[in-house]
């Protein structure tokens, strides 16, 4: 297969956004290293200017048809580019939300906090663009252990340390049960190549064995019902920013990831994943809902909620069509925007007054009118209201389900949609309608937050209409 | 994409500007604002209609295209048509949902009679609306509607046309609850909008029925080659004994009916005169209501070709429309409800003229459809300038009745001799606009169809006669005691009255066979001697009767409504027509179907939806103790759902 070396480290010529990635976590690091105290002062622009160059540099990468290197073991395609473009924009998103609270809570330690976040992009970089299990668990990985010390990253709050263990020793035990099934997959098909294990994939029940712990691994990083637990312990626990990083990047990456796999190493026998997914979804969605009702922290209420948007993410999945693959990438594309206009809000607040109350949150259009303002546009886009993007990005999705014949499975979607309704709907009637004897002051947010959130408007007002980014999605997606 | 897209993002935008921050720049620079960036947009306009008819070419994004065929057609030029919505595939390779500007002969005519009246409103309500409270938000909305209106009319498929369709009854809805403090206007802006949004849940049937069998909503596929797709998709195809295209094309054609306001759906635009004068000039007398026509038209080569019943059944409409709006005219107190009913039995001759046309050029078989678009281009004119001189009346006396007025012509006398033009424009007298068209609609009746002939040509006289009514009860009659002397109105509010007095006059002298045909090939219209001589009779007759009762005051009105007495009463009742509505929802609809409907909705839908939270609620109180915060109990749940699952996976 590999003809010389020359040929061989020909191949980083097509990772443009992973090297560009590291280039921006080498300067970070550096900066930090070396600057003295004054200049800590501009390094988090240093680090959030280097990442938005980083990010344009992104959109200039096209490949055409799909490429490989390294024998495979690295593929990428328009599709992989354009999702690590959406994780890109989410992240710089978070970095603006997360500016006040480093400048005020970590003064010496916000270097660490890009370069902690920026290694786990690159490893979701490496799992959504891995050809092979050994690439792909390592991504997984260095996503992963670097989010353990973020979630851990209020050192001194005693939740904070809470939630990172929880974190760590769930994934610890997840990544054993998946590296497992990956063993098994070895023993069974000979190869670690997700196109050779499709060739060899038979449906025995090895492999089958195999596939599901590969599954529950996946439904770790996703929190798809029953392997959620950690997700709202650790939301709750986490600091705000990096609750908004894991909720939308690492679910984004990985439900790609998973379906990749899916599509490329399974595709062979997909009636008993898709009948084992067809179980989660319902699960999922109708276990997120009915814990997101009592919810009256508003972190932990977000936990569950996105729990039940991964098991809609999960019908794109379900249906293995090009259509489905659209319609995931651009429910994880409106669902970035969405959730984290919630979560900009909710730090924003937390940081200037600490309160994450949902009673606290009563009256709080009579103070904060823009505020609570932004707020009801993303619960009413995630609760899936026309006209706002969630609307489309949910009927796109139900779109492809039931266009693979997933009528009832539509049908329970559906009736969920109701029950979520409800609890977004509470958290409106807690702004708007809801007395309250003391409402959160009249607050002054940042400039970076302020630009964060008006990007997450206008996403939340306009994507919806804008037809030619789904058509792109359509025109470089790729089904089993 | 080029400058053409300017005349939609102009008005856009300065109704995003205007609604936005309307407040903050106060009334002065909003209406400036407003009216200079029509002005720009009116350029553009007739710069386009300049290219368009008489370079016979339109440079479209860089390229000079012509706007003849070569055998001598007028052809229809798109300066961008953009896909928003993709639906189609192997089966249905044309279905999609398209954003584009479409120009030939009668959407460039649109064009500036659209902008002209648009932008004489925004000059008159200038002084109209001077210290009228929320005058920003009104300009705001005039944009909003100049925005939809024209992009209805440069619509490239039928869907566009729908989305404009709608958002220009959304913008009719704001201007006539423009006060929105007073009941009336409320009323009577809910009114208008359930009732058009009655006609145009008909109108979306028809489009989803011609698109599910021709699987386009283009115009150009739709239309082209004499409809010769809609033939070979649909038909044949009958439905209950009628033939689909009918239906379809009927539904389509209520929908119209509904806009521009046709029986049985006339009975929002009366009503709808709560709003603001000059929005009325504009939206309800020149250019929203005349949709309907400009649908048909648009749709005509269908209707023609492969629905003449449905022609013949607009022809017979519009007829009886006019007829009974014109009736109703003759007795209305109100001045701006005579005109009103004035609007709907002249959009009502448009249609007939539709109704009544032929096709080819040749022979000037198709000169129902000129005439038609004609009387549209006059008609805009004319109304929008009676509207105005209405409204500037009754900015002077406060009020819209006839009883407060009387003698005026001493006071406001650019206002009189206006009046006068449009008067004897719209009561057919040459050389007035009005007389032309007219004509010609009814040479197209004449040739058609007798008996709509001998009803239009009644109709005319009644107009005279209604229109001279108003004309000497307002500016002659006697001189009623004044709260304080009237006054012309500022310049700003006579001026557009002055150039839309200039329109009414040379609007007769446009060659509009050449340019708006049917076929699209021009030809030149002869003048039937014979019916203009009986039409002017006519007009001269009803004008006569209107001078002998209405110039002094006398005893013969009220002579002539008692013979009349019980016609006259159930006319001034507008026929009762909406008791008839009150009655069927009211009674029908409401105590009848919805008490079921409610009953079901209120136990059956209610109590699904209690069930599903109540379930909700316990299942969600049951389940909560596995969230414990154990890690060690959630290895356990990971670890036993992964069992349960290879289980069910290859057990089941």
């Amino acid at each position: 297969m590999i003809e010389t070396l020359k040929d061989y480290y020909s191949g980083f010529a097509i990772m443009n956004q992973e090297l560009t990635l590291v280039l921006v976590l080498i300067f970070v690091l550096l900066a930090d290293l070396f600057l003295g105290e004054k200049g800590k002062k501009n390094l988090q622009f240093a680090a959030i200017g280097s990442f938005a160059l980083a990010t344009i540099s992104g959109f200039t990468v096209s490949f055409g048809g799909s490429q490989e290197a390294f024998a495979g073991m690295y593929v990428t395609s328009d599709m992989h580019v354009l999702v690590k473009n959406i994780l890109n924009i989410g992240t710089l998103l978070v970095f603006f939300f997360a500016h006040y609270w480093n400048k005020n809570e970590n003064r010496n330690q916000s270097g660490e906090f890009y370069f902690l976040t920026l290694s786990t992009l690159l490893g979701m970089y490496l799992m959504v663009s891995s050809g092979n299990f050994i690439l792909f668990y390592i991504g997984l990985e260095t996503a992963s252990i670097p989010m353990a010390a973020l979630v851990a990253f209020n050192k001194k709050n005693r939740d904070s340390a809470e939630a990172a263990a929880k974190y760590i020793l769930t994934a610890a035990f997840s990544s054993g049960v998946m590296l497992f099934g990956i063993s098994l997959i070895y023993g069974s098909c000979g190869s670690l190549y997700f196109d050779e294990v499709a060739n060899a994939f038979q449906g025995l029940p090895v492999q089958i064995l195999a596939m599901v712990f590969f599954m529950a691994g996946m439904g770790f990083k996703i929190s798809l019902v029953p392997f959620h637990l950690w997700t709202a312990d650790t939301y709750q626990g986490a600091p705000t920013s990096v609750t908004a990083y894991l909720s939308v990047m690492s679910k984004g990456a990985a439900a790609f990831t998973f379906l990749c796999i899916l599509f490329k190493a399974f595709h062979n026998y997909p009636e008993i994943w898709q009948n084992i997914l067809w179980w989660i979804i319902v699960v999922t969605i109708t276990v997120g809902n009915l814990f997101a009702i009592r919810q009256k922290n508003l972190k932990r209420f977000l936990a569950f909620s996105s729990i039940s948007q991964a098991g809609y993410i999960m019908l794109g999945v379900i249906s293995g069509s090009p259509l489905g693959m659209t319609s995931t990438v651009y429910y994880i594309f409106i669902y970035l925007f969405t959730n984290l206009a919630a979560f900009g809000i909710i730090s924003n607040i937390e940081n200037q007054t600490g309160k994450v109350g949902m009673d606290d949150y009563n009256g709080l259009y009579g103070t904060n009118p823009k505020s609570a303002f932004i707020m009801t546009l993303a619960m009413f886009s995630l609760g899936g209201i026309p006209p706002f993007a969630g609307f489309f990005s949910k009927f796109f999705i139900f779109a492809a389900a039931a266009e693979q014949g997933q009528y009832l499975l539509v049908f329970i979607a559906l009736l969920n949609t109701i029950i979520s309704l409800y609890y977004y709907l509470l958290v409106v009637k807690a702004m708007f309608i809801n007395k309250s004897e003391n409402p959160i002051p009249t607050i002054k947010s940042d400039n970076m937050s302020i630009i964060g959130l008006g990007i997450c408007t206008i996403g939340i007002l306009i994507l919806g209409f804008i037809s030619p980014i789904y058509e792109y999605m359509t025109s470089i997606s790729f089904g089993m | 994409m080029d400058y053409t897209v300017l005349l939609l993002a102009i008005p856009f935008l300065m109704f995003l500007l205007l609604g936005l921050v309307g407040q903050k720049l106060g009334p002065k620079m909003a209406g400036i604002l407003g009216t200079a960036g029509l002005s720009v947009v009116t350029v553009l306009a007739y710069y386009v209609a300049y290219s368009y008819f008489l370079n016979k070419g339109l440079t479209l994004n860089g390229v000079l295209e012509s706007a003849v065929n070569g055998d001598g057609s007028w052809k229809a030029l798109t300066s961008f048509n953009f896909t928003w919505l993709d639906l189609s595939n192997a089966n249905r390779p044309d279905l999609r949902i398209e954003i584009g500007m479409l120009f030939d002969p009668i959407s460039v005519m649109m064009l500036v009679v659209i902008t002209t009246v648009s932008l004489m409103v925004h000059i008159y309500s200038i002084g109209y609306m001077h210290g009228e409270e929320g005058f920003e938000r009104y300009y705001s909305i005039l944009s909003l509607f100049s925005f939809a209106m024209l992009g209805l009319v440069v619509a490239t498929n039928i869907f566009q046309m729908y989305i404009f369709w709608e958002l220009v009854g959304v913008s009719s809805f704001l201007l006539i609850g423009f006060y929105y403090k007073k009941p009336s206007a409320v009323k009577a802006a809910k009114k208008a909008f359930i009732v058009t949004r009655f006609a145009d849940m008909f109108f979306l049937v028809g489009i989803l029925i011609l698109s599910y069998y021709t699987k386009t909503f283009s115009f150009e596929q739709i239309n082209g080659d004499h409809a010769a797709l809609v033939h070979t998709t649909m038909g044949g195809l009958t439905f209950m004994g009628c033939s689909v295209t009918a239906i379809a094309l009927t539904l389509i054609f209520l929908g119209g009916a509904g806009k521009s306001a046709m029986f049985p759906f006339q009975i929002w635009l009366p009503d709808a005169m709560e709003g603001p004068t000059p929005s009325s000039a504009l939206i309800h007398a020149a250019t929203m209501v005349v949709a309907g026509v400009y649908l048909v038209a648009r749709l005509f080569p269908v209707y023609f070709f492969e629905a003449t019943s449905v022609l013949t059944f607009i022809a017979y409409v519009g007829a009886f429309t006019s007829l009974f709006a014109a009736l109703i005219a003759c007795t209305q107190t109100d001045i701006k409800r005579v005109l009103a009913f004035s609007t709907i039995s002249q959009i009502a001759y448009m249609m007939v003229a539709l109704g009544v046309s032929g096709y080819a050029s040749a022979h000037e078989a198709g000169l129902g459809f000129t005439a038609s678009m004609w009387h549209l281009f006059t008609h805009a004119m004319f109304k929008a300038l009676l509207f105005m001189c209405a409204g500037a009346i009754i900015h002077a006396v406060h009020s819209n009745e006839m009883d407060d007025m009387g003698n005026m012509r001493k006071y406001l006398p650019i206002t009189h001799w206006t009046f006068l033009i449009a008067c004897f424009a719209i009561a057919g007298i040459p050389p007035f606009s009005g007389f032309f068209s007219k004509d010609e609609i009814l040479t197209a009746a004449f040739e058609s169809n007798m008996i709509i002939y001998v009803c239009q040509a009644f109709v005319a006289g009644l107009t005279a006669f209604y229109m001279f009514r108003l004309y000497f009860r307002i500016f002659w009659y006697n001189e009623p005691t004044f709260h304080h002397t009237p006054h012309e109105a500022p310049k700003s509010m006579t001026i557009p009255l002055i150039v839309l007095a200039a329109f009414t006059c040379v609007g007769g002298f446009i060659p509009f066979s050449e340019f708006i045909t049917a076929e699209s090939i021009g030809y030149e219209i002869e003048m039937n001697t014979t019916i203009a001589t009986i039409s002017v009779v006519v007009a001269l007759i009803g004008i006569a009767i209107a001078t002998f009762m209405y110039k002094k005051q006398n005893e013969w009105p009220d002579k002539v409504t008692a013979i009349f007495k019980n016609f006259y009463v159930w006319a001034y009742h507008r026929f009762y027509i909406d008791e008839v509505y009150l009655f069927i929802t009211n009674k029908i609809i409401f105590g009848i179907i919805c008490t079921f409907i409610a009953w079901f909705d209120r136990h059956i839908i209610d109590g699904f939806m209690n069930l599903l939270a109540w379930t909700t609620n316990l299942v969600s109180d049951e389940t909560k103790e596995v969230q414990s915060g154990s890690v060690q109990q959630y290895a356990w749940v990971f670890i036993m759902g992964v069992v349960t699952i290879v289980a069910l996976a290859l057990y089941l």
